[in-house]
C-alpha cells in the first residue's frame, strides 16, 4: 500500500479526487454505482446503504450521493458550509478484515502518504435516530482534521446486521480542500484549472446556494411541507399493505423500494421544516420517531425480499 | 515456574476505555487461573490503541493434584446401584475400597483428579475472558459472532520457561493464538516473532511502539513542558486530556505551534475549550498575561519532515475552528450590547426546564424571588441578588454557550460585563453554579452565594414537590450535588439560615421536613468526610434547630471534642445508667418521673450534693445553650460527672420507702433532661 504513494502525484481539482476515489474503489472490487435520484441528508439514505446493509446477500458499493442539509445554508458565504455537498460513500458486506487497510489505500490514492501525515481513528459510535440505525467506528482524523466516518453498521432499521457491513463516509469537499490546499469551497477547482473553460467550485455553486439558503430558510411553504410530509407518511405505508402477491404478473413482489422512497422524502421534508425552524423541540422528537417507524417498515419488507436472501448457487 | 505473555490486537480501541480494559484482563485472567489451581508471583497489564496486553510471572507449571473420596453403596446393594456407582466414578468395583461402616460394608471410591498443565488452564480462561470481556459497548464485524470493542485481529499467548517459549494452543472463532504481533501502524507494520515480555517490550519499542500508557504520558507531558518552556509559555495541565491523548498514539510525537494573532482576543477559556473539545489540543500560557498564545497537539508518527505538514494541517483546523469560536463571540457580543444580558436570555421563555416545572423563564423568576429573601441573611444587597438572579442564565441562550455548554456561566461573566452590569452581577454568572463537586471552591462573595443558594434550593425543593427524588443510584438532575453544594454554601460562608422557612418559601409543595431529612443525611456523609463520628451528628440533629446546618455542626463539634475528654466518656456512662433505670421503672410503674424531686427527702450526702450540682448545671447550661456557648454548656454537663458517679456509688435508688424512691427517680429525671438540653446523649454508642 505504501510502496506507490511517494509517486502518486496530487490530485488538482475537486472531480480528480473523485474520479481517483472511484478507480481505487472499482478496482478493489466494489460495484460503482451513481447517486441516488433523490433528495437525501447523507450517502447513507441511498437504497445501497440503508436496504443492502440488511439480510444475508454479500454486497459492495461506491458512490457519490448529493447530500443536502437545509439548516446548514450560509449563503455561499461560510468556506466549509453547503446546503448542498457531496458524500462518497463505500459500503461492503460482510466487512473485510482488511478494511482499515483498503481505506488508507484511499488516501494514499487521492494523495495523502500516510508516511508524511498523521491519521488517526478516534472513537465516534454512529447513530441515525431516523434511520433506527447504530454502529461502531471511528472518525478519522488527519493532522487534526476530520477526513472520514468509518462504522462498522450493526442495527440498520431495527433489524441485526448479520453479516455486518462496514460503511466509509468521506465528506468530498472538504477531504478535497485539505489534499488541494484550498481555504474557501468557493474557490476550489472542480475541474482541471488549466481547461479551456476552468471552472471553480463557486462558479457552480455559489449561485444554487444563494437560492437554496432563501429558500429553505425563508420561502419554503411550510404548510405544504407538512401536507407532503402526511402524504410521504401516508403513501409508505399504502404501499407496504398492498397483498404481496402482484395480481398482473402472479408472483411475489414486495415493493420494499418504492416504499423506501417515501421514507426518504418524509425525511428531507422533515429536514425542511426544521430548517425553517417550525417544528419545536417535543415535536422534533416525535417527527424522528415517525420517519423512523418508515424506516422500519421498509426495513421490514426488505429483509422478505429476495435481495436480502443468501445468493443460491446455479 | 513459566511466564505468561498475552496480547489482544484489534482495531483502535476507544482511548477512554483503554486502561480499564487492561485490569478487567487482568483481573479476569488471575481470578480464572487462581480458580483453577495455578498460583502466580505478579501480574502487569498495558494498553496501547490497538493493544491490551497481560504479563504473569511466576505462574505454576500446572495445577495440583487433587484427590476425592466418594462413598457409595453398600457392598451388598443391588447390581444396579453399584453398575450406577462404576459409571458414576468411572471406575471398575474392584478397584474400590470395601469399609466396614456401622451400616455394613461399603464402596468408596478414591478418585484422582490428576492436575492440568497451565498452558490448557490458560487457554480456557483467556477464551472465556474473551468471550465475556466487560466492555462499556461491543460490536460484531464481517461475518462472525465474536464480541470485541472493536474487530479483534490476533491473540498472541505465550508460555515462557527455562526451555523457551511455547505458544498456548488456543483459537476463538477462528483467531489462532500465535508468537508474533506487529508495530506501528505506519512506521513499522511487519510483524515479527516474541519469546516474552522483555523481548516483547524491547521489541515494540523498536517498532515505535511505546507500551506502557503511563510511560506515553510521561513523555507527552515531559516534552510539551520542555516545548513551552522554550516558548516563554507555561503548560495548562490537563490530566484528562493527557489520559486520553496518551491512548489516541502508540508513538508520541509532540508538536507545538502559535495561537494567529487575529485570535488572541479571545476569553482564554474559550481558547482553551475549543482546542481541548475539538482537537484534543493542550492550551500553552502566557503568565504574565494569562492569555493562551500557543498549543500543543501529539502526533503518532515521526514524519520525515519533523512534522512540518502535520503541524501546518493542524493549525490550519485550528484557525477554522477559532474563526468559528470568535464569530460566535462577537455575534454574542454585539447582542448584550444591543439587547442586554437580559435580552440575551428572553427565548429561554420557551426553553422547557422541566415539563412539570415549567420555563427556564419561570424558573428564574422563582430564583429571583428566593435570591431576594437570602439576600440579607448573607450580607448582599436583595436587589443586587435580584438583578444578578434574573441573568445567571442569559447566556445559555448565547452562541458560544450553544457550541460549548461547559462554558456556561463563564460566558455570562464576560457578556455581563460587556454589558456594563456590576462586577458582583458578573461574579455571580460565572459563580453561582458552584461547588460542582465535593473539591470545587465555594465562592463567598454574597451575592453570588445568594443567587447559588436560591439556584440549589430552588431545584431541590421543585424536584421533591413533583416527587422527582434520587432512588439508590439513580439521581438524574444531579440532587444530591446541589444539596451538598447548599451545605458546603452554608458551612464555609458560616451562615445562619433557616433551611425548613427557605423550602417553604420556595415552593410550599414540596415536603419540607423530608427535603431536611435528605439534607441531614448528605451532612452526615460530609461531616463523617471531616471525622465526625455518625453518632455524635445523630445526637445533635435531635435537637430543636436542626435545619440551621451551622448550628448543628457547631454543636457536633462541640460535642465530639467533649466525647474525647475523661470526663465526656464518664458522664454518658451516668447519663446511661440515669436513663436506663429511670426508663425501666417508668415502664414498669407506668408513670413518668418528671417533677417535683425534692433535696428535702435525700438520705445522704451524696444525694445532696448531685442536688445542688444539678441546680448549677442547669443555672449554667440554659443561658449558655441560648448564647450558643456549646462548649460551656458542656463544661456545665462535666460537672455532673462527679456528683453522678459518687450517687449511683453510693445510693440504691429502689428502696422500700415509696416516697425516697420516687424523689430518687425523679432525681434522675433530672439528670436526664440536663443532659438532653445539651445534646441527646442517648444517641452515643458505647
Amino acid at each position: 500500500m505504501t510502496a506507490d504513494t511517494e509517486t502518486v502525484s496530487h490530485p488538482r481539482s475537486f472531480q480528480e479526487v473523485i474520479l481517483r476515489l472511484q478507480a481505487y474503489w472499482a478496482g478493489k472490487g466494489c460495484a460503482v454505482l451513481q447517486p441516488y435520484d433523490m433528495e437525501v441528508g447523507a450517502g447513507t439514505f441511498h437504497p445501497a446503504t440503508t436496504l443492502r446493509s440488511l439480510g444475508a446477500r454479500p454486497w459492495a458499493a461506491a458512490y457519490v450521493q448529493p447530500s443536502r442539509r437545509p439548516t446548514d445554508g450560509r449563503y455561499g458565504e461560510n468556506p466549509n458550509r453547503l446546503q448542498h455537498y457531496y458524500q462518497y460513500q463505500v459500503i461492503i458486506k460482510p466487512s473485510p478484515p482488511d478494511l482499515q487497510d483498503l481505506y488508507l489505500g484511499s488516501l494514499a490514492a487521492i494523495g495523502i502518504d500516510p508516511a508524511m501525515h498523521d491519521i488517526r481513528f478516534v472513537e465516534d459510535d454512529w447513530e441515525s435516530p431516523t434511520l433506527g440505525a447504530w454502529g461502531l467506528g471511528w472518525e478519522v482524523w488527519c493532522d487534526g482534521m476530520e477526513v472520514s466516518q468509518f462504522t462498522y453498521f450493526q442495527q440498520v432499521g431495527g433489524h441485526d446486521c448479520r453479516p455486518v457491513a462496514g460503511e466509509l463516509t468521506y465528506g468530498l469537499e472538504r477531504l478535497a480542500m485539505y489534499v488541494l490546499g484550498i481555504d474557501h469551497v468557493m474557490d476550489m477547482p472542480f475541474n482541471a484549472p488549466e481547461a479551456p473553460i476552468a471552472l471553480s467550485y463557486g462558479d457552480i455553486f455559489a449561485q444554487t446556494e444563494r437560492e437554496y439558503s432563501r429558500f429553505n430558510f425563508d420561502q419554503a411553504d411550510t404548510a405544504t411541507l407538512f401536507e407532503h410530509f402526511e402524504h410521504a407518511e401516508a403513501e409508505c405505508a399504502r404501499i407496504l399493505a398492498a397483498p404481496e402477491i402482484d395480481p398482473r404478473t402472479g408472483r411475489a413482489i414486495i415493493m420494499a423500494h418504492p416504499a423506501y422512497d417515501q421514507c426518504i422524502k418524509a425525511s428531507h421534508l422533515f429536514n425542511l421544516l426544521d430548517a425553517r425552524g417550525v417544528i419545536s423541540v417535543t415535536e422534533r422528537q416525535s417527527y424522528i420517531g415517525r420517519v423512523r417507524a418508515l424506516a422500519k417498515a421498509c426495513a421490514d419488507a426488505f429483509v422478505q425480499t429476495e435481495a436480502a436472501q443468501p445468493k443460491v448457487d446455479a | 515456574m513459566p511466564d505468561l505473555l498475552i496480547e489482544l490486537f484489534s482495531e483502535e480501541i476507544p482511548a477512554r476505555m483503554q486502561r480499564r480494559a487492561a485490569q478487567d484482563l487482568k483481573t479476569r485472567m488471575t481470578d480464572a487461573l487462581v480458580v483453577a489451581g495455578l498460583t502466580y508471583a505478579s501480574a502487569g497489564a498495558f494498553s496501547t490503541p490497538r493493544r491490551l496486553v497481560l504479563t504473569v510471572e511466576g505462574l505454576s507449571a500446572a495445577s495440583p493434584t487433587r484427590r476425592e473420596e466418594r462413598k457409595g453403596p453398600r457392598a451388598d446393594a443391588p447390581e444396579a446401584a453399584i453398575a450406577g456407582f462404576e459409571r458414576a466414578t468411572n471406575m471398575t468395583r474392584d478397584t474400590f475400597e470395601r469399609r466396614e461402616t456401622p451400616k455394613g460394608v461399603v464402596f468408596f471410591a478414591q478418585i484422582e483428579h490428576p492436575g492440568r498443565p497451565a498452558a490448557e488452564i490458560v487457554a480456557a480462561a483467556l477464551e472465556t475472558t474473551i468471550r465475556d470481556f466487560p466492555w462499556p459497548k461491543s460490536m460484531r464485524w464481517g461475518n462472525g459472532t465474536l464480541r470485541w470493542v472493536r474487530p479483534l485481529h490476533a491473540i498472541l499467548c505465550l508460555l515462557v520457561d527455562e526451555h523457551g517459549a511455547a505458544v498456548v494452543p488456543l483459537e476463538i472463532d477462528g483467531l489462532v493464538a500465535g508468537n508474533t504481533t506487529r508495530g506501528h501502524r505506519f512506521m513499522a507494520p511487519a510483524p515479527f516473532t516474541v519469546t516474552g515480555f522483555d523481548d516483547y517490550r524491547a521489541k515494540l519499542a523498536r517498532a515505535k511502539v511505546v507500551l506502557d500508557p503511563e510511560e506515553r504520558a510521561n513523555i507527552i507531558a515531559a516534552e510539551a513542558t520542555n516545548m513551552a518552556f522554550a516558548r516563554d509559555l507555561e503548560l495548562v495541565e490537563d490530566a484528562g486530556l493527557l489520559a486520553e491523548v496518551s491512548g489516541l498514539v502508540e508513538w508520541p510525537v509532540v508538536l507545538a505551534g502559535p495561537i494567529e494573532e487575529d485570535f488572541l482576543g479571545l476569553p482564554p477559556e474559550v481558547l482553551q475549550t475549543s482546542m481541548r473539545e475539538h482537537q484534543k489540543f493542550f492550551s500553552l500560557r502566557n503568565p504574565r498575561t494569562a492569555r493562551i498564545e500557543g498549543f500543543v497537539t501529539v502526533a503518532n508518527i515521526e514524519a520525515p519532515d519533523g512534522g512540518e505538514t502535520i503541524l501546518k494541517g493542524n493549525r490550519k483546523v485550528l484557525s477554522a475552528r477559532l474563526s468559528d469560536a470568535r464569530f460566535f463571540w462577537e455575534n454574542d457580543l454585539a447582542r448584550v450590547k444591543a439587547e442586554g444580558l437580559e435580552g440575551m436570555g428572553a427565548g429561554l421563555a420557551n426553553v422547557t426546564f422541566h415539563n412539570k416545572l415549567g420555563s427556564q423563564k419561570a424558573r428564574i423568576d422563582r430564583i429571583e424571588a428566593l435570591a431576594r429573601e437570602i439576600a440579607p441573611r448573607v450580607g448582599a444587597q436583595p436587589d443586587l441578588a435580584a438583578e444578578a438572579a434574573r441573568v445567571v442564565k442569559s447566556d445559555l441562550q448565547s452562541e458560544m454557550v450553544g457550541e460549548f455548554p461547559e462554558l456556561q456561566g463563564i460566558m455570562g461573566g464576560y457578556y455581563a460585563r460587556a454589558a456594563g452590569l456590576p462586577e458582583a452581577v458578573a461574579e455571580a454568572c460565572k459563580g453561582h453554579y458552584s461547588p460542582l463537586g465535593p473539591g470545587d471552591a465555594v465562592p463567598d462573595a454574597p451575592v453570588t452565594v445568594a443567587v447559588a443558594l436560591a439556584d440549589k434550593i430552588d431545584t431541590l425543593t421543585g424536584f421533591w414537590a413533583i416527587d422527582e427524588k434520587p432512588t439508590g443510584s439513580k439521581d438524574p438532575f444531579a440532587l444530591r450535588r446541589a444539596a451538598l453544594g447548599v451545605i458546603r454554601l452554608v458551612l464555609v460562608n458560616k451562615l445562619r439560615l433557616p433551611l425548613l422557612e427557605m423550602f417553604e418559601k420556595a415552593n410550599s409543595g414540596a415536603d419540607a421536613g423530608d427535603l431536611l431529612s435528605f439534607f441531614h443525611d448528605r451532612l452526615k456523609v460530609f461531616l463523617r468526610d471531616e471525622g465526625i463520628r455518625h453518632d455524635v451528628i445523630d445526637a445533635v440533629l435531635g435537637m430543636p434547630g436542626a435545619d440551621d446546618l451551622t448550628l448543628v455542626v457547631k454543636r457536633a463539634e462541640a460535642l465530639a471534642a467533649f466525647l474525647k475528654t475523661d470526663d465526656g466518656e464518664n458522664l454518658i456512662q451516668g447519663f446511661k445508667r440515669a436513663n436506663n433505670i429511670l426508663t425501666q421503672a417508668e415502664a414498669r410503674d407506668g408513670v413518668e418521673y418528671s417533677y417535683g424531686a425534692d433535696p428535702k427527702f435525700a438520705e445522704s450526702d451524696a444525694e445532696r450534693t448531685l442536688f445542688a450540682a444539678l441546680d448549677r448545671a442547669e443555672a449554667a447550661i440554659a443561658p449558655a445553650m441560648t448564647a450558643e456557648d456549646f462548649a460551656a454548656a458542656m463544661a456545665a454537663m462535666a460537672e455532673l460527672r462527679g456528683p453522678i458517679d459518687a450517687f449511683f456509688t453510693e445510693v440504691q435508688i429502689n428502696t422500700d420507702n415509696a416516697v425516697v424512691r420516687r424523689n430518687r427517680l425523679n432525681l434522675l429525671h433530672r439528670i436526664r433532661a440536663a443532659c438532653l438540653a445539651v445534646a441527646d446523649l442517648g444517641r452515643i454508642e458505647g
